[in-house]
């Protein structure tokens, strides 16, 4: 079992703890872990990606080939497509809906949801309106990855195991509010 | 096997700790920064009083780790690749010096300039300084390769460089930890004859040093880091450090059984080489940086079969990756699919709510009204002020650089000669050109935006802020009066523009702090009184 997964979105929008939830599930299941992340200058509202990779086997390389992710998720639609390039044929595309716009030239949202499904069967997620159904519009990054759930190597109770572990610092509440909001989106791909 | 998942940059600053390090130098840069941050959070270098503050520039942090190994602990040094142009001076003198206790310079470099101003080498510096370079290749190694390293350090007498590149200082794997290695007992011996480096000393030592060479590479021969994946196909592969791994993924991926020699020791080893470009058609020389031992190599072997970065076999510039190295070794692979045209680039951008914002937009309000509208300025966050809607600085060269680049327009006749740079580059290396300046009376305006933090990297605490940056201008020698300090914000405005015009009016230097915290600073110490915050 091998599952590339990429992650995209704009700094500050969470995807790194979608992130640091996957890698804690894979380790409690003994896999291998590769995951690389991007700090620095991009972080300030730039775009931001990370390449996840778990394995049963060992895995070499930190970055997943051009064309060969099983998963693209993605909190922000423009973003989804920045990463088209890696997606592999057989691949699935997961993505939130709300636009991110921080940039003079963004373009219409109908241009980019056509774009989006011109790319096969995407799963689109109105991840803002889950979100704050959930609780906060903050939990929108485990709404996405409830919603992805199903293409990870990983059982869902594993992932939301590691929510809880994630989030137990922050207390009780965002520990049920994120799980709310991972169920939440996990329901639209597994009604 | 209990395993933890671990950033590159924290396995190295963990195993560094596990070495037994009594404490570690620094300054931040990407992507060096978790090395130290790592420490400075641990609660068992706490415990064991492991020093870890930061310091204010590269070269004071590599010269106060050499002062520890003078003293028989063993001390690391972190810093990004352009932190080693400031602190070389102190590295190559280092190795003629040698160390006592052991002494490892873990330099991170940034291939494809994700976060910096080139993509520089290390390894020039390693061979430069005739030390022992280590570039590890993946997360469990460099934690290992550390502890290698200090005993290394120890055992041949000099510092040791630990090379990381991006993509292994910021990807996270499962990494084991080995039992603790004790610190060092305190244990200076006078030697002035290997650290007073007159020339006769240094001639002595300099010989030393030449003589060593031989030794470190028959270690280097030995070093359980190199080692050699037999293979089939002609073209064999020379993988430096993390270029392995993409060798490796593309043996699996592709089903092509070919040869990898990985080095992750150098100086490199020569026999290990020979033999590989014996059995090999063709050597293809993967280095995740400069071609800086393909051009040696290509002299060795007389430049026959030979491919790398500088046959165009490899692009010359930028970081490897799985499908470059496939392509290399001649895998015919399916275009990937195209990024739609509509993707249109999204630059970082200052914060909404920063006060740099405030600043630019004041200090563009006054530079309107000049023919020349040059302002030099520096690296932090308020570089992006050179982005719109800004586009109120024009240059960004290196730490320190605006307010000695001001001074020497100026002297050209330039006028007005102003500058921005940020609270912890000026105590980097802004000072002393300050001083250049008031010793020359250069009619320079000198804005610091003092945000209170060193913001760029993540909000590290800077060396000086707010009346100390006050106080040392004043030391430096700029007039009382011509230290003015304002407030970026809103209201504001008008304000702060009359104080920049009056100081860009003087014929003299004068200093404007502009003064206001960090927003992302703010936030998190406000998060952290809050014990419940919402999501990341
Ligand atoms: C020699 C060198 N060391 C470190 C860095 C990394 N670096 C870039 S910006 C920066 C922080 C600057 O802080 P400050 O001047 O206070 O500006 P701020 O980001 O807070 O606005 C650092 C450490 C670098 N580019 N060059």
């Amino acid at each position: 079992m091998q599952n590339n997964i990429i992650l995209a979105g704009v700094g500050g929008q969470g995807i790194l703890s979608i992130a640091a939830v996957i890698d804690l599930a894979a380790l409690h299941c003994d896999l291998h872990i590769r995951q690389a992340e991007v700090h620095g200058m991009s972080q300030r509202g730039g775009a931001v990606q990370s390449h996840l990779r778990i394995s049963d086997r060992e895995i070499h390389a930190d970055l997943i080939a051009l064309g060969r992710a099983d998963l693209v998720i993605s909190v922000e639609p423009l973003e989804a497509l920045r990463y088209l390039p890696f997606l592999s044929p057989e691949g699935r595309m997961v993505t939130a809906t709300e636009p991110f716009v921080n940039m003079p030239d963004y373009p219409s949202l109908d241009a980019l949801l056509t774009e989006l499904r011109r790319t096969g069967s995407p799963l689109l997620v109105d991840a803002a309106t889950l979100a704050r159904e959930a609780g906060s519009p903050r939990t929108s990054n485990m709404v996405m990855l409830g919603a992805a759930a199903p293409f990870i190597a990983l059982d869902p109770s594993q992932l939301e195991a590691a929510i809880g572990k994630i989030f137990e610092a922050k207390g009780e509440d965002t520990v049920a509010m994120n799980i709310r909001a991972f169920r939440k989106g996990l329901a639209l791909s597994q009604p | 096997m209990n395993r933890q998942l671990l950033l590159g940059a924290e396995a190295a600053a963990l195993g560094a700790l596990d070495a037994g390090i009594s404490g570690v130098y620094a300054y931040p840069g990407t992507p060096s920064t978790e090395i130290t941050e790592y420490i400075r959070k641990n609660r068992e270098a706490a415990l064991r009083g492991v020093r870890s503050s930061w310091s204010a520039n590269e070269k004071t942090a590599y010269e106060a780790a050499l002062g520890m190994a003078y003293a028989g602990k063993r001390a690391l040094v972190a810093m990004k690749h352009v932190g080693l142009n400031v602190a070389a001076d102190a590295f190559i003198n280092s190795a003629i010096t040698g160390v006592n206790g052991g002494l490892v310079l873990a330099v991170a470099d940034d291939p494809s300039m994700h976060s910096s101003q080139n993509e520089q080498d290390s390894r020039f510096y390693g061979r430069f300084a005739m030390v022992p370079v280590l570039e590890p290749a993946s997360q469990q190694e460099l934690y290992d390769a550390v502890r290698y390293a200090f005993d290394l350090s120890e055992s041949v007498k000099l510092p040791v460089m630990l090379r990381l590149t991006t993509r292994l200082a910021h990807s996270r794997a499962g990494v084991v930890r080995a039992p603790l290695h004790a610190e060092n007992p305190l244990h200076a011996v006078l030697e002035p004859e290997r650290y007073v480096l007159m020339p006769q000393n240094a001639r002595k030592q300099y010989n030393l040093l030449l003589g060593k060479q031989e030794n470190l590479e028959r270690l280097s021969e030995e070093s359980p880091l190199n080692r050699m994946v037999p293979g089939t196909f002609p073209v064999g592969v020379l993988a430096f450090g993390i270029a392995c791994n993409y060798a490796m993924e593309v043996r699996e991926t592709f089903g092509l059984d070919v040869p990898v020699l990985k080095i992750s020791h150098y100086p490199p080893p020569r026999r290990q080489i020979a033999e590989l470009f014996e059995s090999c058609e063709t050597v293809l020389v993967a280095e995740e940086g400069y071609p800086v031992y393909e051009e040696l190599l290509r002299g060795w072997f007389n430049d026959r079969n030979i491919r790398g970065r500088m046959d165009g076999t490899l692009p010359r510039a930028g970081e490897l990756d799985t499908v470059l190295m496939a392509r290399a070794l001649g895998v015919a692979l399916p275009e990937p699919a195209p990024v739609p045209t509509i993707v249109v680039n999204r630059p970082p951008e200052l914060c909404r709510g920063c006060g740099h914002r405030d600043l630019f937009e004041a200090l563009n309000r006054v530079m309107e009204s000049f023919e020349n509208r040059h302002v030099f300025s520096d690296i932090g966050c308020y570089t992006l002020g050179a982005l719109p809607p800004f586009n109120a600085i024009h240059t960004c060269v290196d730490m320190g650089a605006s307010i000695t680049m001001a001074k020497g327009a100026a002297d050209g006749g330039l006028r007005p000669a102003v500058c921005v740079i940020g609270d912890s580059t000026f105590t980097h290396s802004g000072m002393t050109g300050l001083l250049d300046a008031v010793n020359d009376r250069t009619p320079v305006t000198v804005i610091i935006a003092d945000n209170d933090t060193t913001a760029m990297t993540g909000g590290q605490e800077s060396a000086a802020t707010g009346t100390r940056l006050h106080a040392l201008c004043r030391g430096l020698g700029v007039e009382e009066q011509h230290i003015r300090t304002i407030i970026p914000l809103k209201p504001h405005l008008e304000e702060n523009i009359a104080v920049l015009s009056q100081e860009i009016a003087y014929d003299g230097v004068s200093v404007v702090l502009a003064r206001r915290e960090c927003i992302e600073n703010a936030a998190r110490r406000k998060r952290s009184k809050n014990p419940n915050p919402v999501n990341q």
